[in-house]
């Protein structure tokens, strides 16, 4: 939110739910030379159509020409173009940290205070896991690194748009809307 | 009614109005090929997978319809990998349809099996693997539909041999089901109207515009409205390499080819304008030199189908997506409202853009050093003296290098369709394979293909096919002994170091080649030979004729603009460098 000019964005793209349809995708992202910052695919609500949802780096290529070039595969249906601050994005964290002794009940502590859980729990290690904003993500993520994280898995970003609840004339005054 | 699944492979492509397919049989296409002997259907048999992609594509050239090829699995599929995706780089409608091995083997690294879908996903315009035979249908359908409309391009259908041994129940698509098939896949033809009046307005108010037609005036079928276009407005017309023909070379306001070996007066022109009427065209690099500095003061407007193009190389002002038939169309008529008195918008004065390029022209025409008595064969002379013996309308045929910019620049292309050449990809070997299909697709037409000795040598087993085919096809091979422009940029570039790009004139000997595929060959060495020979291939129809020019290998094309130089800085034929400077501003 700070950063006025944001290095990533949220495409939501709709294809079609057949094999080799994630294959395109990825060989048209290698081929134009587009940055994947991540990337998680399933079925909609219809199973005839899967949902992909692709983190990119914007600071290299126009989302623009991503998009276009996207939309030109057959197998395309829609694409939505997710900002940051107008969508909801979340993602789950899986991490197995060192937390023996005294360091045990500060990694709980820490997990409960971001509203994670303890999903397995070993003489001296700890997995924990979290579900949320990417950010929030990140900070636990940062201070359980000095207990030792062994093992860390993220699933990558999920993102749907922001509904429409406010005025339109409050959403203006923040400058976010248009 | 039953059909196999090669049965019904063959049905279709008769359904979709195919008259002929070039192909090789293999192992696992070898079920389609048992229909194919009782269909109406003509199969013309290749010498090696590569030309049939060519030839395909050049029968697209020329006719407007898609090209067929046909090939096995492995090694033919592979094969096919330059033309589907030199068919891409320039947009040609093309169907190939590849064999594969049967879907029980399929990921089992089978004998000449391979990722056929994978390897050409990113040189197509789409591809599918039929595992359902009942879909086979359906997937040629899409095939053909994908391949002619929108944007045109090459679409690979890969059929397991197990497919084409299936049974199944024969059923056609109907446009509602080929629709629902297609979900995500709905062009834009018509132009959006508030842009179309937006280009007017710019149009209108121009006072040094130039339209910068490309290939996709032909690939939609513009010519007639790019005319209509040129004419009310009096605006002149550039027509890059991919483009020649679309816009008569002997029309006054014809400016002829821009870009990198383009003539002065059509690059200076594009650079110095203040509107640029971009149709059907992307910008390639190959036109824009630098991109930073390419027509710096125009303002742009840009109509291609591909949504994509707007906007990847150069901003436009004006973006407009659609087909270019229709929307040069709506310009057109939007014009002529803000022409009516009192639209209040007058007219600028474009007389001083008008003498300016008629200075340029005057200036520095196309020019080389005039063939000299005892001195070797200039190529320019011979492709002057072939443009002014050839019949109306010849297709000229080219493959890449030095002589696909001479027969560019020294032709005159006054019809559309009657240039076909490798633009995009620079696919030497091009030009014999793509003769052929033109003439296969053109058969009332005079072909000559225009070839280097290097790219001759590259596909010219593809004589065989024509003679045994009895597709007389003319080849006039510029024989300079060298990889020419690999020469040139190493005369130019690299101080005159000349790497690994001697061919040798008489090795091999291309006039026994010739006669060894049953073609007529001639050698041509002199002057006062040109005419006689070109005058003898002109008058032969039975069997193909391959004349073997040895020409000049110390010949440049000029004007250039050099790799990475800003097309202000256009290199022009030394004679016409008074001072002796290299560049002219």
């Amino acid at each position: 939110m700070s950063n006025p000019r944001p290095t990533h964005q949220t495409l939501s793209v709709v294809v079609e739910n057949r094999s080799g349809v994630l294959a395109r995708v990825s060989s048209l992202f290698a081929r134009r030379g587009y940055n994947i910052i991540s990337l998680a695919v399933a079925p909609t609500d219809d199973p005839a159509f899967s949902r992909i949802t692709i983190v990119i780096d914007i600071e290299t290529t126009s989302v623009e020409q991503m998009t276009k070039q996207l939309f030109k595969l057959v197998n395309v249906i829609k694409i939505t173009e997710l900002d940051p601050s107008d969508s909801v994005e979340r993602e789950l964290l899986l991490a197995t940290v060192s937390a023996s002794g005294e360091a045990r009940s500060q990694v709980v502590e820490l997990v409960g205070l971001f509203d994670g859980k303890i999903e397995d729990v070993g003489y001296s290690t700890l997995t924990v896991m979290l579900a949320g904003d990417p950010a929030r993500l990140d900070d636990l993520e940062e201070l359980l690194r000095p207990y030792g994280i062994t093992e860390l898995q993220r699933t990558g970003r999920v993102a749907l748009p922001r509904l429409e609840r406010q005025a339109p004339r409050l959403r203006n005054a923040t400058g976010k809307a248009s | 009614m039953k059909l196999t699944g090669a049965q019904a492979l063959i049905k279709s492509l008769e359904m979709e109005s195919v008259e002929v397919v070039f192909g090789l049989p293999g192992g696992c296409i070898l079920p389609a090929y048992d229909p194919l002997l009782d269909s109406p259907i003509r199969h013309i048999l290749v010498r090696h997978e590569q030309g049939a992609g060519h030839m395909a594509e050049g029968y697209a050239h020329v006719t407007g319809r898609p090209g067929v090829a046909m090939v096995t699995s492995g090694p033919a599929a592979t094969n096919m990998v330059t033309p589907l995706c030199d068919a891409y780089m320039d947009s040609v409608p093309m169907v190939a349809i590849t064999g594969q091995v049967g879907r029980p083997f399929i990921g089992t690294d089978a004998f000449q099996e391979c990722d056929t879908v994978g390897i050409t996903r990113s040189v197509t315009k789409h591809n599918e693997l039929v595992m359902d035979p009942h879909e086979l249908p359906l997937i040629i359908r899409q095939a053909f539909h994908l391949a002619t409309t929108g944007r045109p391009g090459p679409v690979l259908v890969d059929v397991p041999k197990d497919v084409l041994q299936a049974e199944i129940d024969w059923w056609w698509p109907s446009d509602a089901d080929l629709a629902a098939s297609l979900p995500g896949y709905r062009p834009t033809t018509k132009g959006h109207p508030r842009m179309i009046k937006e280009a007017a307005r710019l149009i209108a108010a121009a006072e040094r515009p130039v339209i910068y037609a490309g290939g996709g005036i032909l690939k939609a079928r513009a010519a007639e409205v790019l005319l209509e276009l040129a004419e009310t407005t009096g605006i002149p017309v550039v027509t890059t390499l991919m483009a020649r023909g679309a816009f008569p070379d002997d029309h006054p306001l014809c400016l002829g080819m821009p870009g990198m070996h383009g003539n002065y007066t059509a690059i200076t022109a594009m650079q110095q304008s203040d509107l640029l009427i971009a149709l059907g065209t992307r910008f390639d690099d190959r036109v824009t030199g630098r991109v930073g500095a390419f027509a710096p003061t125009a303002k742009v407007v840009h109509v291609d189908i591909d949504p994509a193009e707007l906007g990847k190389i150069r901003k436009p002002d004006v973006p407009i997506v659609g087909d270019c038939r229709q929307v040069i169309g709506e310009i057109v008529k939007a014009l002529r409202v803000l022409a009516q008195p009192g639209s209040g918008v007058a007219p600028p004065d474009r007389t001083p853009w008008r003498s300016q390029l008629s200075g340029w022209q005057e200036r520095f025409p196309l020019h080389y050093d005039p063939q000299v008595e005892g001195d070797a064969l200039k190529p320019q002379l011979v492709m002057e003296t072939l443009r002014d013996s050839a019949p109306d309308e010849t297709i000229l045929v080219s493959g890449v290098g030095q002589h696909q910019m001479w027969a560019s620049q020294f032709w005159k292309f006054n019809h559309p369709y009657t240039w076909v050449n490798s633009g995009g990809l620079g696919t030497m070997g091009f030009s014999v394979p793509a003769a052929i299909g033109a003439k296969v697709g053109r058969p009332d037409r005079t072909v000559w293909a225009v070839d280097g000795d290097g790219c001759f040598q590259m596909t010219a087993q593809e004589l065989a096919t024509a003679a045994s085919e009895r597709i007389p096809v003319k080849v006039a091979i510029l024989n300079n002994a060298y990889l020419g422009m690999v020469r040139q940029w190493q005369e130019m570039f690299y101080e005159e170091r000349y790497s690994e790009v001697y061919l040798s004139p008489d090795l091999p000997d291309y006039v026994k080649w010739a006669e060894a595929m049953g073609c007529v060959g001639i050698r041509v060495e002199h002057p006062e030979e040109v005419q006689p020979a070109i005058d003898k291939a002109n008058s032969i129809d039975d069997r193909p004729v391959v004349i073997d020019f040895r020409t000049d290998a110390r010949e440049k094309v000029f004007p250039m603009v050099p790799a990475g130089a800003s097309n202000d800085q256009v290199v022009v034929h030394p004679s016409q460098a008074p001072g002796g400077e290299r560049f002219v501003q």
